[in-house]
């Protein structure tokens, strides 16, 4: 084992505790990064690249190491975008339950604190999601939308260099159990 | 269990809560066609199942036809075998007492028609022997039969009774050889004894080569032999024949032409009369005269109704002797070359002046008619 490998993934009982969020952060902060979403991009057009649902959906699915928690958290947050958006209910639905599944399974091996590791899954989990997405759009909906593979990983690079602040100015709202 | 639920509990709620998701995405959407997707996904999903289990129904459905209902048919094809079986017995049941029920209505016509008094009794039985031309009635000597009596059908006699039961007789048929009976033919009254021969034909004697009897003709009995009544019917003649010393006539005996079953005792009997012969050709039916000729019924003709020939060679004949007379002309006297009678002539109208020859100052002959132009379109 390198110092490298060492310091990302979890290997004593101090690392893997459960790190748990105020209750009023699990609620507050979901609907806060879904009204940036909705009303931010009416000011600013070039804010509507970021995609703070999904970022607050990695991080408190990455801060749970549950599965099921982060699947519930993408759930939830998921079915609020989608009320509030043109498209049927399910679709962002779908692709964040999937990412706070397998947000939550990595959070569970490696050590999320890390800012490499956070703005690696940034960059990841952004561009999973728009390509599932995509994909659903065009499978279920039936939609012949385009993806620009270029843009795309600028705008994951965006998000994850955001996910990186972000989470660390969540990491300030969280209580240790 | 609960090891393998808690091993795969993460995996098993993501699928369930996408599934979950995927439901209400397509309770939302609707196709190009203004289906919802989830109705299409439904059909979709379930038209397969739907197929499988239809399939599977209709397999088993075919199998239950083709296996266990055809298992079924054979019994039933058994069933109906014995059926049509029992039918055809009964059928032939059936086809026997109603002849059974025409002989019996014959019988019973006879038995009214003819002035004897009669028993009908039933042939129970024969007697042993290959040769033997004798049955047993179940009628005896409780019922009035006594040894001596004629027993007959309406087709004809059958036999006597030669020996009488108190609750059977015995009856000694017409083809047993010991058998003899009087009997008179029918169209020259030729009288001969029938004798049985032992088969199906029986033999007229004492009949002498010089007696006229031809084959068909019918032999009734005589009444000499003091047991059948006369003017019974015994049979047609087969083969009539010269002898030495007499005659060698053969004929069937009536009364066994049917087969017997029942038959008639002749307990009191009364003589008949012979019929007479029936006529050859009385019974031919013959149609009324055709009614007369349209031509001759109009009286278009010269001779109409008045028994001219029928042909138009005859009638033209006629018409020429006819002219020939009024023109005081007769056919086959006159010498050769002399003038023929003009037959353009009516019968009636007189003889025109002889025509002068040509060129005398005379008429000139007419002048042949004009051909006349085509009618025009």
């Amino acid at each position: 084992m390198t110092e490298w490998s060492d310091r990302i993934l979890l290997g004593s009982a101090r690392e893997t505790r459960v790190t748990r969020y105020r209750r009023w952060g699990l609620i507050v902060i979901p609907l806060a990064a879904i009204l940036f979403q909705v009303y931010v991009p009416l000011f600013v057009q070039f804010l509507s690249y970021l995609e703070l649902p999904l970022l607050v959906t990695v991080y408190f699915a990455l801060l749970r190491r549950s599965p099921i928690g982060g699947m519930l958290v993408g759930t939830a947050i998921g079915l609020v975008q989608d009320s509030l958006s043109h498209q049927p209910i399910g679709m962002f639905g779908i692709v964040k339950t999937l990412v706070g599944y397998f947000a939550a399974s990595i959070g569970m091996r490696f050590d999320v604190e890390h800012f490499v590791i956070r703005f690696l899954l940034g960059l990841f989990f952004f561009l999973f999601h728009q390509f599932l997405y995509w994909a659903l759009a065009r499978a279920l909906l039936g939609q012949q939308v385009g993806i620009d593979v270029r843009q795309t990983f600028f705008m994951g690079l965006l998000n994850a260099a955001v996910a990186v602040s972000l989470f660390h100015i969540l990491d300030k709202l969280k209580e240790r159990v | 269990m609960d090891s393998l639920l808690n091993r795969y509990r993460n995996i098993t709620v993501l699928l369930l809560v996408i599934f979950a998701q995927l439901v209400l995405l397509a309770y939302q959407v609707k196709s190009n066609q203004d289906v919802r997707l989830i109705r299409i996904w439904a059909v979709t999903g379930v038209t397969p199942v739907a197929r499988i289990i239809e399939g599977l129904r209709s397999g088993a459905v075919r199998l239950l036809e083709d296996y266990v209902l055809l298992h079924d048919s054979v019994g039933e094809n058994r069933r109906l075998k014995a059926e049509l079986g029992r039918l055809k017995m009964e059928n032939q049941q059936l086809k026997s007492e109603l002849e059974t029920a025409e002989r019996v209505k014959a019988l019973s016509l006879f038995q009214t028609r003819t002035p004897s008094r009669t028993a009908v009794a039933r042939i129970i039985g024969t007697g042993t022997g290959a040769n033997s031309r004798v049955v047993f009635v179940d009628r005896g000597s409780s019922s009035g039969l006594m040894k001596g009596m004629a027993v007959v059908t309406p087709d004809g006699i059958v036999g006597k009774v030669i020996a009488a039961y108190p609750i059977t007789a015995q009856v000694l048929l017409v083809t047993d050889p010991t058998f003899a009976a009087g009997v008179i033919s029918q169209k020259h009254r030729v009288h001969g004894i029938l004798k049985g021969l032992g088969h199906s034909s029986c033999l007229v004697d004492y009949v002498q080569n010089e007696e006229p009897v031809e084959p068909g003709e019918w032999f009734y009995t005589s009444g000499d032999d003091g047991v059948f009544p006369k003017g019974l019917p015994a049979g047609t003649v087969t083969v009539s024949r010269p002898g030495n010393p007499l005659k060698q006539i053969y004929l069937v005996p009536a009364g066994l032409g049917h087969g017997l079953e029942e038959v008639l005792i002749i307990l009191e009997g009364v003589h008949q009369p012979i019929p007479e012969p029936q006529a050859a050709g009385s019974e031919v039916q013959l149609l009324p005269p055709p009614p007369p000729d349209q031509f001759q019924a109009a009286g278009s003709g010269p001779q109409a109704g008045a028994g001219a020939p029928g042909t138009e060679a005859d009638r033209l004949r006629e018409r020429y002797k006819q002219i020939g007379e009024a023109q005081n002309h007769k056919f086959g006297e006159g010498p050769p070359g002399a003038k023929p009678p003009d037959f353009n002539l009516q019968p009636g109208q007189p003889p025109a002046s002889q025509p002068r020859p040509s060129g005398s100052g005379g008429q000139p002959p007419p002048a042949p008619p004009k051909p006349q132009p085509p009618p025009n379109p």
